[in-house]
């Protein structure tokens, strides 16, 4: 089986490639890419005006199976993930039972071969259910295929206990992911805490809790020589810190999501609840100093923390609604409308955010147009407005920041280790 | 102008004029209550339920009042009672009081935020009588309303409130309400009550008692909570009465004819001494008294306001 | 909207005021037990000016009150056509009066009714009179002025116009045809 796509811009930073030229697709790897490739194929995409790029590699997603499969399954969300473009993924652990044992990881490993319409790989986790207490075991988890740990949710505030994890995951080559978050410092807050939390009565959360926590972590990694990866980071005084941290060659990376760049705290303002994440929406400067550091490449990575919740847990009480928001469906079209849009980067600096970066942190053979490759490939018409519904979602939750709003570009095809899906509005 | 809202969730997004609207309605309420027949039909036939999920005797009491004083009926729901405590969220409960044909529910919620939430989901009027911290919007405008009567303006007063204001629904509705009519407003309490950013509500901050009467025309004495979750920065109360409690020597030093007002209930020897409280400064069983009028107001202009709206809905 | 016609003037306002206060003191054979209870808004303004002319004829004050019926309307929504509820002044006991309700325009009847109903509340009076400054018709309850200024037959397309020195600057009534 053989397919064309014809004359779209290709973009592969793995491979310095940036123009107008034809990919063709055979048995489920790329086997080319050139100008002017003979149309012999079973099928032809036009892609003239079209952006041609690896598929998303989103290093930060909440599948919630086992456990909540009221909310998402590896089935929807992976569905919802090609939908986005994303062709692999990172499945964080915080399932019920949670991915801290070799026992729970081939429940979900059962799950994926079952469900899963796209490449997801797994992040266990630290220690036992989470706790921050005991540590698991790290070498048969690596040994079993997960690429990643992380309590994502909770962060491991036992100073020696993460000291001791960075320790057994230098030595088995595993990144850590961090949620940096100290919850002495966060309390119960639900918004940003300042002039927000103040005028909304609301419990605030302050931008301390997020970067101590991130020097901390930092701090460990560098002592151990391990590889972290700080996630969601939302705060100025956060990129000021990674940013020093990679300066002085400590290895560090780390990801932001899109709400962090196309929102603030003054979003938060009608309560609505589709707003409420953790870490929250911070300020306007804030906002922008994320969106400087995607610009700069101190920030490597965008990815969702594509969180599903049910209208149960969404629609309520603001302090009582559950923390995060759907992104999958999303983040592409949301980074080039708020990114690219706004001269913030280029298409080739968004496809290495979206997709090289995250797959080179992870290890994991992703991310390029090489020749051989898997097929994991998006096209993607990039002047292309269209308003987030909630009916069109595949996710089984609709819980997005963007509902009502109209973004710029949208997912045409995605390739998927060759497999085709097409996608109309 | 006209009044257009079929909810009164805040002071916070109503205009100047919206809330001169009300004041100058209530002043015509007021007169009913003078009156031996204490009762206009406006709200006949209409139905008020006064939904509670946080214990208050005088909120839910004056709103039963001003709704009586209308002609409405009026049902009250507490949580201990209903359903509320079976599980049933917030949402479900207001749809099924709207099935029931009800017109306004006024809430009082332990969440910031319920009130607007709840708004969004049901066609009838919300009237918020206090949503956790954030605001209690009938609160302010009775010590608003009772301030005006008082001293013939808002404009140029300065008002000073001195308590928990970190935790006080009753400091946010004031704060809005009075600097949106042109008062100077200062906030006094200890450090740990002031929340963040309170100065970007255009108002002054100080931790000194007597600075914040030096100037004042009147103060606004917010009820202390000690019993709150350990959160109170002043755990002894005589500690706190010391610091920043009202005494008659401190009015001393404060403008001739100074107003002091209180929400109620008052800790007696916390916030005030009993001389204050019963002095000549009080206006506070004033408050309670213009309380009616004013929530006959809103009933009343939320009422009409959704009658409209419907009726443009089925034309 | 277009001015059709204009019905009383200045000076023919004036006059129809004087004859009315002429007609309320014969009626009620003198001013004693009697008051004025004028319906805002204009109709406050008009009993102040009966008041001044009873004065005038029989050298003494007569009671005057004005009275918001706002509250009393049976139609909520038509009522948000009033900017805003105002006072209710009638500071004396109207039990045992001859009470003499004021109004400018007399149209549906629905705002005596309300007018009555509010009065009500307030007492019982000997009797309840009606003095209207323009009768247009197309009553909707059965209510009948005592005094009326003048009778204009309209269509339900026009609206009658009261203008008062007091609210608008100048006296007049004129019919207003809509569309």
């Amino acid at each position: 089986m053989k397919i064309l796509i014809k004359s779209g811009r290709v973009i592969d930073p793995a491979n310095k490639i940036d123009g107008i030229m034809d990919l063709l697709v055979e048995d489920n790897k790329i086997s080319k890419i050139a100008r002017n490739i003979k149309p012999e194929a079973d099928k032809i995409i036009a892609a003239e005006n079209k952006m041609v790029l690896p598929g998303l590699v989103d290093m930060h997603v909440h599948l919630r199976e086992p456990g909540r499969e009221d909310k998402e399954t590896v089935c929807s969300g992976t569905q919802a993930a090609l939908r986005g473009g994303v062709t692999s993924l990172l499945a964080m652990p915080n399932t019920t039972p949670a991915v801290d044992s070799v026992g729970h990881l081939k429940i979900l490993q059962e799950a994926i071969k079952k469900g899963s319409r796209a490449n997801v790989f797994i992040c266990a986790a630290i220690t036992q259910d989470r706790c921050g207490q005991e540590i698991n075991d790290l070498t048969s988890l690596k040994k079993e295929g997960v690429v990643a740990i992380s309590d994502d949710g909770a962060s491991v505030d036992s100073d020696a206990v993460m000291l001791k994890a960075f320790q057994r995951a230098k030595e088995e080559k595993l990144l850590v992911i961090c949620h940096s978050e100290d919850k002495e410092l966060s309390r119960q807050g639900v918004v940003n805490l300042g002039f927000t939390s103040t005028r909304l009565g609301l419990r605030g959360i302050s931008a301390e809790s997020e970067y101590k926590r991130v020097t901390r972590d930092i701090t460990l990694a560098k002592e151990t020589g391990a590889r972290v990866h700080i996630a969601h980071v939302s705060c100025q005084e956060s990129v000021e810190i990674i940013s020093r941290a990679k300066k002085g060659g400590v290895k560090v990376t780390c990801e932001t999501a899109p709400h962090y760049f196309a929102f603030n705290e003054a979003a938060v303002l009608g309560y609505d609840t589709n707003f409420k994440m953790n870490p929250p929406l911070r300020s306007k400067e804030d906002m922008l100093a994320i969106r400087k550091a995607l610009g700069d490449g101190t920030i490597d990575v965008i990815a969702s923390d594509h969180a599903p919740h049910t209208e149960n847990e969404k629609d309520i009480e603001f302090e009582r609604a559950e923390c995060g928001v759907v992104g999958l469906e999303t983040e592409l079209a949301a980074s080039i409308t708020e990114l690219v849009g706004n001269n913030l980067f280029s298409w080739e600096g968004l496809v290495r955010a979206m997709s090289l970066n995250p797959s080179r942190i992870l290890g994991i053979s992703k991310g390029t147009l090489s020749a051989g490759a898997d097929a994991d490939i998006i096209v993607v018409d990039p002047d292309k407005a269209w308003v987030v519904r909630k009916e069109d979602f595949l996710s089984k939750s609709q819980n997005s920041p963007f509902l009502g709003r109209s973004l710029k570009g949208y997912v045409e095809y995605t390739f998927c280790q060759g497999k085709v899906h097409k996608w109309n509005s | 102008m006209n009044w257009a809202r079929k909810d009164l969730l805040g002071l916070e997004e109503l205009s100047k004029e919206e809330l001169g609207l009300i004041l100058a309605t209530a002043e015509s309420f007021k007169e009913v209550s003078t009156r031996e027949i204490k009762k206009v039909p406006a709200l006949r036939g209409k139905t008020v339920v006064n939904l509670f999920y946080e214990p208050s005797t005088r909120t839910r009491v004056s709103f039963e009042v001003a709704a009586k004083r209308l002609s409405a009926d009026v049902i009250n729901i507490a949580t201990e009672t209903s359903s509320v405590k079976k599980g049933e969220t917030l949402i479900d409960t207001g749809r099924n009081i709207e099935a029931l044909k009800a017109d306004i529910i006024v809430m009082r919620h332990n969440f910031s935020g319920a009130a607007v939430m709840l708004s969004r989901h049901v066609s009838l009027s919300v009237v918020n009588a206090g949503d956790g911290w954030h605001e209690h919007p009938t609160q302010a405008l009775l010590d608003i309303f009772t301030l005006k009567e008082k001293l013939g303006r808002i404009e140029g007063l300065n008002v000073s409130i001195v308590g928990d204001i970190a935790h006080s629904r009753v400091a946010r509705s004031n704060i809005w309400g009075l600097t949106k009519l042109g008062a100077r407003v200062t906030v006094c309490a200890p450090k740990l009550l002031i929340p963040p950013a309170i100065e970007e509500m255009g108002v002054n901050v100080t931790q000194d008692i007597d600075e914040a009467l030096k100037n004042a025309d009147a103060v606004n004495v917010l009820r202390m909570q000690f019993e709150r979750d350990g959160e109170t920065a002043f755990p002894k109360q005589l500690e706190y009465f010391k610091e920043f409690g009202i005494t008659m020597e401190r009015l001393k030093k404060a403008k001739k004819d100074i107003i002091v007002m209180h929400p109620g209930p008052i800790n007696r020897g916390i916030e005030m001494s009993s001389a204050v409280a019963d002095g000549a400064h009080s206006v506070i069983l004033e408050q309670v008294t213009n309380g009616i009028a004013v929530r006959m107001a809103v009933l009343f202009l939320v009422a009409q306001a959704n009658e409209k709206i419907k009726n443009e809905n089925t034309d | 909207m277009r001015e059709k016609a204009k019905i009383l003037d200045k000076d023919a306002i004036a006059r129809t005021i004087i004859r009315i206060a002429h007609e309320i003191v014969e009626r009620n054979k003198g001013i004693d037990n009697l008051c004025l209870v004028g319906i805002r808004n204009r109709g406050v303004y008009l009993a102040q000016r009966l008041a001044a002319c009873i004065k005038n004829i029989e050298g003494q004050d007569v009671l005057t009150g004005s009275l918001d019926i706002t509250l009393y309307r049976d139609d909520l929504a038509l009522a948000s056509g009033q900017p805003l509820v105002r006072k209710t002044e009638i500071d004396f006991d109207i039990n045992a009066k001859n009470l003499v309700l004021v109004d400018d325009v007399l149209y549906t009847g629905r705002t005596v009714r309300a007018a009555l109903d509010a009065l009500v509340d307030f007492g019982r009076p000997k009797s309840i009179q009606l003095a209207v400054l323009v009768d247009r018709g197309h009553r909707e309850l059965p209510v009948r002025a005592d005094y009326a200024g003048k009778n204009i037959p309209t269509s339900k397309d026009e609206t009658v116009e009261v203008r008062l020195e007091e609210t608008e600057g100048r006296d007049e009534v004129v019919i207003i045809e809509k569309g």
